[in-house]
């Protein structure tokens, strides 16, 4: 029999060690999957997980699926270190898209120098807003935030299908539910000539580690954290916890609106009804299995866009369904969240004794 | 008009079942203090498990078993991972239902677009021909009746039997619940199973009954809609009864109002049950002593009895 | 790891990214590689089952000298950019992109493989090497129409709407024109449930027409649910791109049943003979990209009607679209005797006068 144990302290080499762990039994249990659908195990998991990085501007494809990744699990991070569990990213995305956008389909004579900062500021007040309302909900009404966040995304995602099939829909787009292109004024920059690397791939790894800064050395990151892992200690430090569920929301909500707006003004070129790809939901996963640290979150996010890039190539090379990225991803976070117990316990091995209560597995 | 408002609660009820169903397998669950967010993943699963076992053995009985097995199979995984390896539960469930998601769609794969078997209605003779009540008590299918006979037993269950005031005290306080000598992980297992086994049950009702096929991700966001409810009902039987019919009843009529005509554009009226559902949470979350009396004081938190 | 060990391993990346492009095998030999980019699972027996069927008609017809490939559940997102791209990357000679959002990600990967054929499906925007097809789905509609006007009782037929996109749009109005035709005070009434495939809402949708008087109910929408749910009340309907009959025997009156096989066979040739050139097809009845599912559940005078609908459009004597049309608001749009010529009907965004109900 096995027993679990506490550890005084965490484990410094599972916290590096559980995601590796995870990471491994992931792609073991993917490749069994992958043997039951009748494919080489071997060349299914290569196609899936290897492949993608060496086609033709694989890398770059890489960085623009990771960028919105990371920024929404960087600020989710922060989110979820403080205990404050923001699911409606998704929403908060959108609402930065659509604010940003507004301002793109306003303004498109406007000189770039003006229209994208100020496009890029209002994706960031619209994302910010959209996750103020749950973070309102939360310190006034004690709505359960999870609940609340997530319904916003629902009906941001409605706002977004009335604007384009309404008061925003191209005068010229013969009635499709589209907006007007954005001018070039209105387009985020791309930095590395003919691969569509946009600003948003390299700013998404600077503003990882400026959150790393902010969590690891500042007052307020210190605050963040100890609301989070001990809310009667920071009570009794005197913090204002209220404060504290804001600056989690409004963080986590700004850079979610500002994924959003990058996205918008980058790859997609204009508003549609189908801005993501489900982005706002798997960077959840990227801010677990990056284990809430900003820098984690920028390994995660490009694992996760990896995966996505995986589906795609294991559909065209091996005819394999798309339902594939999901489960890889979801295994992934069981066994990632599995193997988190080693960090805080440690695993026993006893002779089974009638004394010993066999906590956790048999009381 | 008697015929048009007798169709219309017709519809409502049939709206509200799924919700109903799976809200009262989490209420039990959240009574003994577990946090399941994968509700729509455990949904997803079990409608795709019962539209199969239907379809290969021509029994919506098997179909409807699967369905609860498929649901439980589901939340046994998440028992594994939060109760006795300890994960955060949130986080775990959140993993339920993408996996769900990917895993309904492969099971699925070669059932989408198939004409499955649907489940019959029951129509009592005499009963179902009175006018207005007939139709709408009677001549439903076996598992609307089957939802309201879980909900009262669930009710009977958490406060007038021993076995429910256990699991009231492993939900509210999981330290004394130990002390006393009663076994927290094994009971909080079973409320867990009990919780997924219901969402299977919602899940095969979508596709047997609601829209009688197999579609991929066709519980549509129905799992968060019952978590939410569970909230609503400030953890109380009656009051999750009259949540789930709220909620069915805008679902539906959000797009009944479409039908008549009314100048509101149709996204915006899509967006009502969720702005409802807000609402509504808000109204109820406000007052915080109700919630700190009827919440499970031990809601999401993880268990490990030290030796 | 810290960020300087990070972008080793970027950098060692980078240059093995190279290498494979080296290696790949040139593709002038063996079958002529053509690709096909759904939006929606192949088996939603619906939009994007027809368009495989078409794929797999091309693969029989042509054998070994054509490979298909699909992808399937795109989203319409920059995804499909990078879906399309690599297509296009792995050797497809010619690639059919089967949904409208896909417009913009054709045409941008089409401008970086200059040499490669790119098919947009109900798509306006072409280039040297991007042709669109569509097929005129309004034509079915009208027939439609013609059954329902003459099979209703209560004078109220109901129509599941997705999102008012122009298709829909002429749908709705072709439907009213061919119900009025036979019965000119019937109407109809709709309801958008702003998505082209979630079967609980056609359902619910289904339900509140019917529970709001109507008693023959079509869908814009692609799942059977809309047919199975009138099956359960009781009320005739009609199935949308493929023949639905098996989903409720005894409910569909006949569906629009489109027909892309024809099509795609015909542009692979162009292909393989070095003829194919940048083009825009909007077929009909008399192109046999669209046909009728066998007339079932009627009188055999309406069924006599219905084929009679058929023949005229084919034949052109029936275009449809013909003046005197006003709209809702009682606005003359087309004056009497003319045709509406394609691209007002391509950008239609009013509703005939009889149909119940606003655009939002």
């Amino acid at each position: 029999m096995f027993r679990i144990e506490p550890r005084g302290y965490p484990s410094r080499f599972w916290s590096l060690g559980s995601p590796i762990l995870a990471i491994a039994l992931t792609i073991l249990v993917t490749g069994v999957i992958f043997a039951a659908m009748g494919q080489e195990p071997l060349v299914a998991v290569y196609t899936f997980l290897i492949a993608p990085l060496l086609e033709h501007n694989g890398l770059a494809a890489l960085a623009i699926r990771a960028a919105p990744l990371i920024m929404i699990g960087v600020g989710l991070s922060l989110c979820y270190r403080t205990n404050v569990w923001n699911i409606g990213a998704e929403g908060q995305f959108t609402l930065g898209a659509i604010s940003g956008g507004g301002l793109a389909l306003t303004f498109p004579d406007a000189p770039a120098e003006l229209l994208f900062p100020g496009m890029l500021a209002l994706g960031v007040i619209g994302g910010m807003f959209w996750a103020a309302i749950p973070a309102w909900l939360r310190t006034r009404y004690n709505a359960n935030e999870i609940l609340t966040s997530l319904m916003l995304h629902y009906i941001a995602g409605l706002l977004l299908v009335y604007l384009v099939t309404g008061p925003w829909k191209d005068p010229h787009g013969f009635g499709f539910p589209q907006s007007a292109l954005f001018s070039s004024t209105a387009t985020t920059p791309i930095i590395v000539p003919g691969t569509g690397v946009h600003l948003g791939c390299a700013l998404a790894p600077l503003l990882a580690a400026i959150a790393w800064l902010v969590l690891n050395k500042s007052v307020l990151g210190f605050k963040l954290r100890v609301v989070g892992q001990a809310p009667r200690a920071a009570r009794f430090a005197g913090f204002n916890e209220d404060r504290l569920i804001w600056t989690a929301m409004l963080i986590s909500g700004g850079l979610a609106g500002l994924a959003g707006i990058l996205e918008v003004a980058g790859p997609v070129g204009q508003l549609t009804t189908t801005i993501s790809p489900g982005y706002g939901f798997s960077a959840v996963i990227v801010a677990f299995l990056g284990r809430l640290d900003p820098i984690g979150a920028v390994f995660a996010g490009l694992l996760l866009a990896l995966s996505y890039l995986g589906g795609d190539a294991a559909q065209i090379d091996l005819g394999l369904p798309n339902a594939v990225t999901g489960i890889f991803q979801g295994i992934l976070l069981f066994f990632l969240l599995g193997c988190d117990l080693l960090i805080r316990y440690r695993i026993k091995r006893v002779r089974p004794n009638p004394a010993v209560t066999l906590t956790g597995i048999a009381e | 008009m008697i015929f048009l408002i007798t169709s219309l609660l017709v519809s409502i009820i049939a709206a509200s079942t799924p919700l109903m169903l799976a809200a009262t397998g989490e209420l039990i669950a959240e009574k003994a203090g577990v946090l399941n967010l994968g509700v729509e993943g455990m949904m997803l699963v079990g409608a795709v498990t019962g539209f199969v076992v239907t379809h290969l053995t021509g029994s919506t009985t098997l179909g409807i078993f699967a369905a609860i097995l498929a649901g439980a199979g589901m939340a046994l995984i998440f028992s594994v991972l939060t109760l006795t390896v300890l994960a955060n539960q949130i986080a775990t469930g959140l993993a339920l239902t993408l996996f769900g998601k990917g895993f309904s769609s492969l099971l699925g794969r070669n059932y989408v677009g198939v004409a499955g078997p649907t489940l019959p209605k029951l129509d009592i003779p005499v009963l179902s021909t009175i006018p207005f009540f007939g139709p709408v008590l009677f001549g439903h299918d076996a598992l609307i009746y089957l939802s309201f006979a879980i909900l009262i037993g669930t009710a009977w269950f958490l406060y007038r039997s021993h076995a429910g005031l256990i699991l009231r005290a492993v939900g509210d306080s999981h330290a004394a619940a130990h002390a006393l000598g009663y076994p927290v992980i094994r009971i909080r297992y079973a409320a867990t199973l009990f919780g997924g086994g219901m969402a299977g049950l919602a899940g095969v009702y979508m596709s047997l009954s609601y829209s009688p096929m197999w579609a991929e991700d066709m519980v549509a966001g129905r799992g968060w809609i019952a978590l939410a409810l569970v909230v609503f009902a400030a953890w109380r039987p009656f009051w999750l009864f009259v949540g789930a019919y709220l909620f069915g009843g805008i679902m539906y009529l959000s797009l009944y109002v479409q039908g008549l005509g009314i100048p509101v554009p149709s996204a915006l009226v899509s967006a009502l049950p969720y702005l409802g559902t807000i609402l509504v949470l808000v109204l109820i979350s406000r007052d915080r002593r109700r919630i700190r009396m009827n919440q499970p004081a031990s809601l999401g938190q993880s268990f490990h009895a030290t030796a | 790891m810290d960020r300087r060990q990070f972008h080793k391993i970027l950098g060692a990346g980078l240059i093995s990214a190279s290498l494979p492009s080296l290696l790949r095998p040139a593709f002038a030999d063996g079958p002529l590689q053509v690709g096909f980019v759904y939006l929606g699972p192949v088996g939603d027996f619906g939009w994007t089952y027809q368009h495989n069927v078409g794929c797999q008609q091309a693969q029989a017809h042509f054998g070994d000298k054509v490979k298909t490939t699909y992808v399937e559940n795109v989203p319409e997102s920059p995804d499909s950019e990078h879906v399309i791209a690599d297509l296009a990357a792995k050797g497809n000679k010619l690639i059919f992109t089967t949904s409208f959002g896909y417009m913009n990600y054709t045409l941008k990967v089409a401008k970086q493989y200059p040499d490669v054929f790119f098919e947009h499906c109900t798509g306006y925007m072409r280039d040297k090497n991007v042709s669109t097809y569509n097929i005129r789905f309004y034509e079915g509609r009208f027939v439609q129409g013609v059954i329902a006007g003459k099979l209703t009782k209560s004078g109220l037929v109901g129509y599941i709407g997705s999102i008012p996109v122009p298709e829909v749009v002429q749908g709705m109005n072709a439907f009213l024109l061919g119900m009025r035709s036979v019965n000119p005070t019937a109407k109809l009434k709709f309801i958008m449930i702003n998505s082209w495939y979630d079967p609980g809402k056609e359902g619910d949708a289904t339900k509140a027409l019917i529970d709001q008087g109507c008693d023959i109910i079509t869908q814009h929408t692609d799942s059977p649910t809309p047919l199975q749910t009138a099956k359960g009340r009781g009320v005739k309907a009609f199935g949308e791109a493929t023949d639905m009959t098996k989903f409720a025997p005894d409910t569909q009156l006949t569906a629009d049943v489109n027909d892309w096989g024809g099509y795609y066979i015909k542009r692979i040739q162009d292909v393989l003979d070095g003829k194919w050139a940048s083009t825009d097809t909007w077929g009909g009845f008399d192109s046999g990209m669209l046909s009728m599912a066998a007339f079932a559940n009627m009188p055999d005078d309406v069924k006599a009607l219905a084929g009679q609908a058929v023949a005229d459009i084919r034949s052109g004597k029936n275009k449809v679209f013909v003046g005197p049309l006003t709209d809702q608001s009682g606005k003359l749009q087309l004056p009497a005797g003319q045709v509406m010529d394609d691209g007002t009907l391509s950008g239609l965004q009013w509703l005939v006068e009889g149909v119940e109900g606003k655009l939002s």
